[in-house]
């Protein structure tokens, strides 16, 4: 089965057991939404920090689905297809 | 320092912009630091607790890009924890989350285990598991008046929750919103806010709306609190029914800070700052004021601060410890940390060149602690 791969920076891959890329198999193109949560389910705190409560993407927290930003996208529900590559990013914001 | 404590230490605890600082001493006086522990995250609220025979900081963490979150630890800062579902998080019903935790309140020693915090968007929660599980208050989360209640310029927060340690009574503050009373544990509240000012409203006398900075007990009198208002510095003797000023006696009625003494009647410590044009200390002199006769006459505390400071203090970035004399610390927005072994007669600066100060607090150690290992870059001087 197919992968999509998640890649993590550096400061949030202590909350994923040290790993810097995350693999969810998939048989088809799924959401970043239901991909974050299946990938999470093992690292709530990683899920806690890439969205909050009501489960939108927190505010400096970037995801990239093939070089695009998902808010240009669909959001949260942009579909990502197997062999793909999901990038987390934070923003450049802060001082 | 760097040695064993064998009968009793303290712990101080600062909060900034960008990460914690804490610090253990023998005497008040020689501070041992270590930090900055969650470096790049402010720090806003702390919670020293230490009932059940040991000593737990708790902490709100909130990073700009990855959220808030609730920490604790029970070996002075050596290792961390965070519950996994996350200690504060608003129930799925509620469409809310949580933004910033505003105060953390460990409860009387009657009530071990019980935590208390406030938060943004306006709320109070309760802990019954020593802060690692908290309870939205849907008293208040539901109160009709919730619509009416504005934003402060930090944001719209329960920053005071003052808890009676014998009974079922409860205060809070909020900017804005101001002071709200429960008479049962939590589960109703009512705006108790009678003569304190709203000048920034057409009604300046309403019900509630007011910017209630922070409120505090009086420790020996049943019913006395004092409040720091946005203009105004008041107290009051029937347990919210009605305020009075006190400010007179003040270089200015404007301030965040309120601390009260943790057992002596009728000493409060402000920290009055000229506003609403210019948010620092009147012609830029620091300084404490104590009174010792419930707002009666105020004492101008400045021995060990600087002989000019442009920065301001914030509500929670002062504190006082349980210890004979009481010690009295604060720390300003330009990172400057000042304690005091003698309620604040002299002062000596602890650290400086942090991050903001958000939040300071102290407590004994009861007992042999090992003292945080030293770092230099947490000196700051």
């Amino acid at each position: 089965m197919p992968d999509i791969s998640v890649v993590l920076p550096s400061v949030l891959q202590p909350l994923a057991g040290g790993q810097s890329i995350l693999t969810a198999p998939t048989d088809g193109p799924v959401t970043v939404a239901t991909l974050l949560e299946s990938l999470t389910g093992d690292y709530p705190v990683l899920g806690r920090r890439l969205r909050d409560e009501t489960g939108a993407l927190r505010r400096y927290v970037n995801i990239y689905v093939n070089g695009e930003e998902v808010r240009r996208l669909q959001g949260l529900e942009t579909e990502v297809a197997a062999g793909q590559e999901v990038l987390i990013i934070q923003s450049v914001a802060g001082g | 320092m760097g040695c064993m404590a064998t009968a009793a230490s303290f712990v101080l605890a600062i909060g900034t912009k960008k990460g914690l600082w804490l610090a253990t001493s023998q005497d008040r006086k020689q501070w041992s630091f270590s930090g900055p522990h969650f470096l790049m995250s402010e720090i806003p609220s702390i919670g020293i607790d230490t009932r059940n025979g040991r000593t737990r900081i708790m902490v709100g963490v909130r990073s700009e890009h990855w959220g808030p979150t609730v920490a604790h630890s029970d070996d002075l800062g050596a290792t961390w924890t965070e519950p996994e579902q996350g200690a504060i998080t608003f129930p799925e019903d509620t469409g809310a989350a949580l933004e910033r935790i505003w105060q953390i309140y460990p409860d009387a020693e009657s009530r071990p285990g019980v935590v208390w915090a406030g938060a943004e968007p306006i709320s109070v929660w309760k802990s019954t598991d020593g802060g690692e599980h908290f309870e939205l208050n849907r008293g208040l989360w539901d109160h009709p008046h919730r619509s009416e209640w504005g934003a402060g310029y930090g944001g719209a927060a329960a920053h005071s929750i003052v808890v009676n340690p014998v009974g079922d009574n409860v205060h809070i503050a909020m900017s804005t919103g101001g002071v709200y009373r429960s008479l049962d544990g939590g589960t109703s509240w009512e705006p108790r806010n009678a003569g304190i000012s709203a000048y920034f409203m057409p009604d300046p006398n309403p019900e509630f709306g007011q910017c209630v900075h922070k409120i505090a007990a009086d420790a020996a009198v049943e019913g006395r609190l004092y409040a720091q208002n946005h203009h105004g510095v008041y107290r009051t003797d029937d347990n919210g029914e009605h305020w009075e000023s006190i400010a007179e006696g003040l270089p200015a009625d404007f301030g965040f800070v309120m601390l009260t003494h943790p057992r002596r009647e009728g000493t409060a410590w402000v920290v009055p700052l000229k506003a609403d044009g210019e948010r620092i200390p009147p012609e830029g002199k620091l300084a404490v004021h104590r009174t010792d006769d419930a707002g009666a006459t105020w004492k101008r505390l400045d021995s060990g601060l600087p002989a000019s400071e442009y920065n301001s203090v914030l509500r929670d970035a002062a504190a006082v410890d349980s210890a004979e004399p009481a010690g009295v610390y604060f720390g300003t927005r330009g990172g400057a940390v000042y304690a005091s072994a003698d309620e604040g007669e002299t002062f000596t600066e602890v650290a400086s060149h942090l991050p903001d100060v958000l939040c300071v607090r102290a407590a004994i150690i009861r007992g042999t602690a090992r003292p945080v290992p030293e770092t230099v870059a947490a000196r700051g001087a």
